[in-house]
C-alpha cells in the first residue's frame, strides 16, 4: 500500500494523545489512593490540553486524507457495519472527555462526591470523566486498529496484532510523553511515568515483532491463477492494459525499494524500543530532564517510520493485476 | 431479486479495447458528469477508467497462449466495498444488484477501494470522489431507449460478442444459459465476495478427422473391379 502520511500522523498522533489521557489519569488514581504524590490542578489542566491538541492535530491530519473534507460529517452515519464510521464517532467523544476532564481539574471541581471502598477511594467529577475516559480511550484504539485489521483482503493487517500495535504503542508513546512533560516540570513522576512506558513499548515489541514474524511468512490467498481464472503455473502479464500512471498504481504500491523498506524496519525497530527504553534508563540514573523529552521525540519519530512500514508491508492482491505496464 | 451482471467470453475476446473506449466515450458524456483525465496530451497522463482489458501471456514458449482479460466491476453479491463505507455512499441497488455510487455522498476516503480485491474503483483526481463501473445504469434502466439498446456500452460495442448482459438470477436467461453451460467462473472464489460478473474460459476448437474420412474404405467400384494393375493408376485414383 502506498503509505500517506495523512493516515500516518492520524493514528501516531492520537495514540500519543489518548496515551497521554491514560497516564494523566493513571498518575491522578495512584495519587488518590496516596501510592504516589498528588499533582496540583495545572498538572492536570495543562496535560490534557497537550492530550487535546495531539488529538485535535491528528483529527486534522486525517482530512487532508479525504479527497471531499467538506463532507467529513457524512462519514458518522455507517456505524452499524463500518469502523472508520465508528471512529469519527468516538474520536470527538475522546476529544469531549478530555476537554471536560483538564476543564474541571482547571476549575477545581474536585470535591469527592462520594467516598468508596472504606475511605480508600474518594470519587469526584474527574474521576468519573477519567474512568469513562479509559472506556473510550480503548474503544477508539479498538476503532483504529479494525479499520485496518478488518479489510480481510490485506492481510498483513488483517490480525489482531494490529489492534496490540496501535493500542500498546500509542500507549507507550502516552505514557513517554507524560514522562517527559514530568520531567520538564520538574515533578516526581518520571520514574512513574517512565516504568509504564517501559512496559508498553515492551508490550508494543512483542506484538510487533509477532506481526513481523507472521507477515515475514504470509502465504497470500489470491495467485495470479485465481485473479485471472487461468488454470496453469506460468502466467505472466504483458500488459496493464495502460502505458502511464493510474489510481491503482498509486494507490496500492509504495514504489519504494526493498533495500528502502528494510531501511525503515530497522529504522523504527532501533528508534522505537532500544533506545527511548536505553534514554530513560539514563535518565533514571543522572535525574536528567532533557532525556525524557529525548526519549518521547525519538519514539514519536520512530512510530513515523512504524506505520510508514505497516502501510509499505502490506500487500493487495488488486496489485496481481498491476505486474506489468506493457 | 434480479442480479444484472456480464458474462465475458475469454474465448472471443481480441483484445481490441473497443469496451474501454466506448465505456469512457459514454460515461464521460453522461448526467453523472465527466470521468476525468489529467495531463491527457503530456508525458504521464491519467484518467479516471471504469474498464480496462489487461492481457496475459499462459506457458513458456512455444507452447504460449495470449489472454486478452477485460476487467470491470464484478457486482458482487457480497460486495465487500459497501459495508466498510462510512458515510453510505457506496451502495448495493435492491432492484437490480448494481453495486453503485453516489457521488454526492462520498468523501473521498478511499477506503472502499482498500476493500476491493478486484481493483475496480479508482478515485477521481479532479473531482476527488470514487468511481466505478455503473454497468451503465443510465442506459439499461432508460425505459425511452428501444430494449435492445437497454444495454452497457461496453456491451454494445464489442465486435466479437464476448461481452454478454443480462440477469444471473434467471436461469433461463441467455448468461445463465452461458455460464452454465460453458463452464463460467467467477474471479478470486477465495474471498467468498461472489461476483455477479463471470468469465467463460478460453477453449481449444479442435476438429477431429478419422483414417476412413481420407482414404474411402467402402468403395464401391473397388468390388467389381477385377483388373490386375502393375503400376498405373487404380480405379480409387480416378473416382476418389
Amino acid at each position: 500500500m502506498h503509505p500517506a502520511f495523512s493516515v500516518i500522523f492520524l493514528t501516531t498522533l492520537i495514540g500519543a494523545g489518548q496515551g497521554l489521557f491514560l497516564a494523566l489519569f493513571t498518575g491522578q488514581l495512584y495519587a488518590s489512593i496516596k501510592l504516589i504524590d498528588a499533582q496540583g490542578a495545572s498538572f492536570y489542566a495543562v496535560g490534557s490540553a497537550l492530550s487535546l491538541g495531539l488529538l485535535i492535530a491528528g483529527l486534522g491530519a486525517s482530512f487532508f486524507h479525504l479527497g471531499r473534507p467538506e463532507r467529513a460529517w457524512r462519514a458518522a452515519s455507517m456505524w452499524r457495519t463500518s469502523w472508520l464510521s465508528r471512529e469519527v464517532i468516538v474520536l470527538p467523544m475522546m476529544m469531549g472527555v478530555v476537554f471536560f476532564y483538564g476543564l474541571f481539574h482547571y476549575l477545581g471541581w474536585t470535591q469527592p462526591w462520594f467516598v468508596a471502598g472504606d475511605g480508600a477511594l474518594p470519587i469526584d467529577a474527574t474521576m468519573v470523566l477519567g474512568f469513562a475516559g479509559v472506556i473510550v480511550a480503548f474503544a477508539l484504539f479498538v476503532c483504529t486498529g479494525m479499520i485496518y485489521a478488518s479489510v480481510k483482503f490485506l492481510e498483513e493487517w488483517h490480525s489482531p496484532y494490529t489492534i496490540g500495535n496501535f493500542t500498546f504503542l500509542g500507549m507507550a508513546s502516552g505514557f513517554m510523553l507524560a514522562a517527559a512533560y514530568s520531567a520538564y516540570l520538574g515533578n516526581h513522576l518520571v520514574g512513574f511515568y517512565g516504568t509504564w512506558a517501559v512496559i508498553f513499548t515492551l508490550l508494543g515489541l512483542g506484538t510487533r515483532i509477532a506481526s513481523l514474524i507472521r507477515n515475514a511468512t504470509l502465504k497470500h490467498k489470491s495467485t495470479l491463477q485465481t485473479a485471472i481464472g487461468v488454470r496453469h503455473r506460468k502466467i505472466v502479464q504483458k500488459s496493464q492494459g495502460f502505458t502511464a500512471g493510474s489510481f491503482n498504481t498509486r494507490e496500492f504500491f509504495h514504489h519504494q525499494s526493498p533495500e528502502f523498506l528494510r531501511l525503515v524496519r530497522i529504522g523504527f525497530l532501533v528508534l522505537v524500543f532500544p533506545l527511548p527504553l536505553l534514554l530513560i534508563g539514563v535518565s533514571y540514573v543522572l535525574e536528567s530532564p532533557t532525556l525524557p523529552i529525548a526519549a518521547f521525540v525519538i519514539q514519536y519519530l520512530g512510530l513515523v517510520a512504524e506505520r510508514w512500514y505497516f502501510f509499505a508491508e502490506a500487500n493487495h492482491p488488486q496489485n496481481l493485476y498491476y505486474q506489468s505496464v506493457a | 431479486m434480479t442480479q444484472l451482471a456480464l458474462v465475458i467470453d475469454l474465448n472471443v475476446c481480441v483484445g481490441c479495447h473497443a469496451c474501454v473506449t466506448s465505456c469512457k466515450q459514454w460515461n464521460t458524456s453522461g448526467w453523472a458528469g465527466p470521468m476525468v483525465d489529467e495531463n491527457p496530451y503530456g508525458a504521464d497522463p491519467t484518467g479516471t477508467f471504469f474498464n480496462r482489458v489487461q492481457t496475459f501471456e499462459v506457458g513458456s514458449y512455444p507452447a504460449t497462449e495470449t489472454v486478452h482479460f477485460p476487467k470491470s466491476c464484478l457486482h458482487c453479491e457480497e460486495p465487500p466495498c459497501v459495508p466498510v463505507c462510512p458515510t453510505g455512499a457506496s451502495y448495493k441497488r435492491e432492484d437490480n444488484g448494481v453495486v453503485l455510487v453516489d457521488y454526492d455522498k462520498c468523501i473521498g476516503c478511499k477506503y472502499c477501494s482498500w476493500a476491493c480485491p478486484y481493483g475496480v474503483r479508482e478515485l477521481d483526481e479532479q473531482q476527488q470522489v470514487m468511481k466505478k463501473c455503473t454497468l451503465c445504469i443510465d442506459r439499461i434502466t432508460d425505459q425511452s431507449l428501444p430494449e435492445k439498446e437497454r444495454q452497457p456500452a461496453c456491451v454494445l460495442a464489442c465486435p466479437t460478442n464476448a461481452r454478454l448482459f443480462g440477469d444471473v438470477h434467471d436461469p433461463d436467461s441467455e448468461v445463465s444459459v452461458a455460464i452454465r453451460e460453458r463452464g463460467g467462473y467467477a474471479l478470486m472464489p477465495e474471498w467468498g465476495t461472489k461476483p455477479a460478473n463471470h468469465y467463460l474460459p478460453r477453449q481449444k476448437t479442435r476438429m477431429h478427422i478419422n483414417e476412413d474420412e481420407l482414404q474411402r474404405a467402402d468403395n464401391p467400384l473397388t468390388k467389381e473391379d477385377i483388373t490386375v494393375y502393375t503400376g498405373e493408376e487404380t480405379l480409387d485414383d480416378v473416382t476418389w
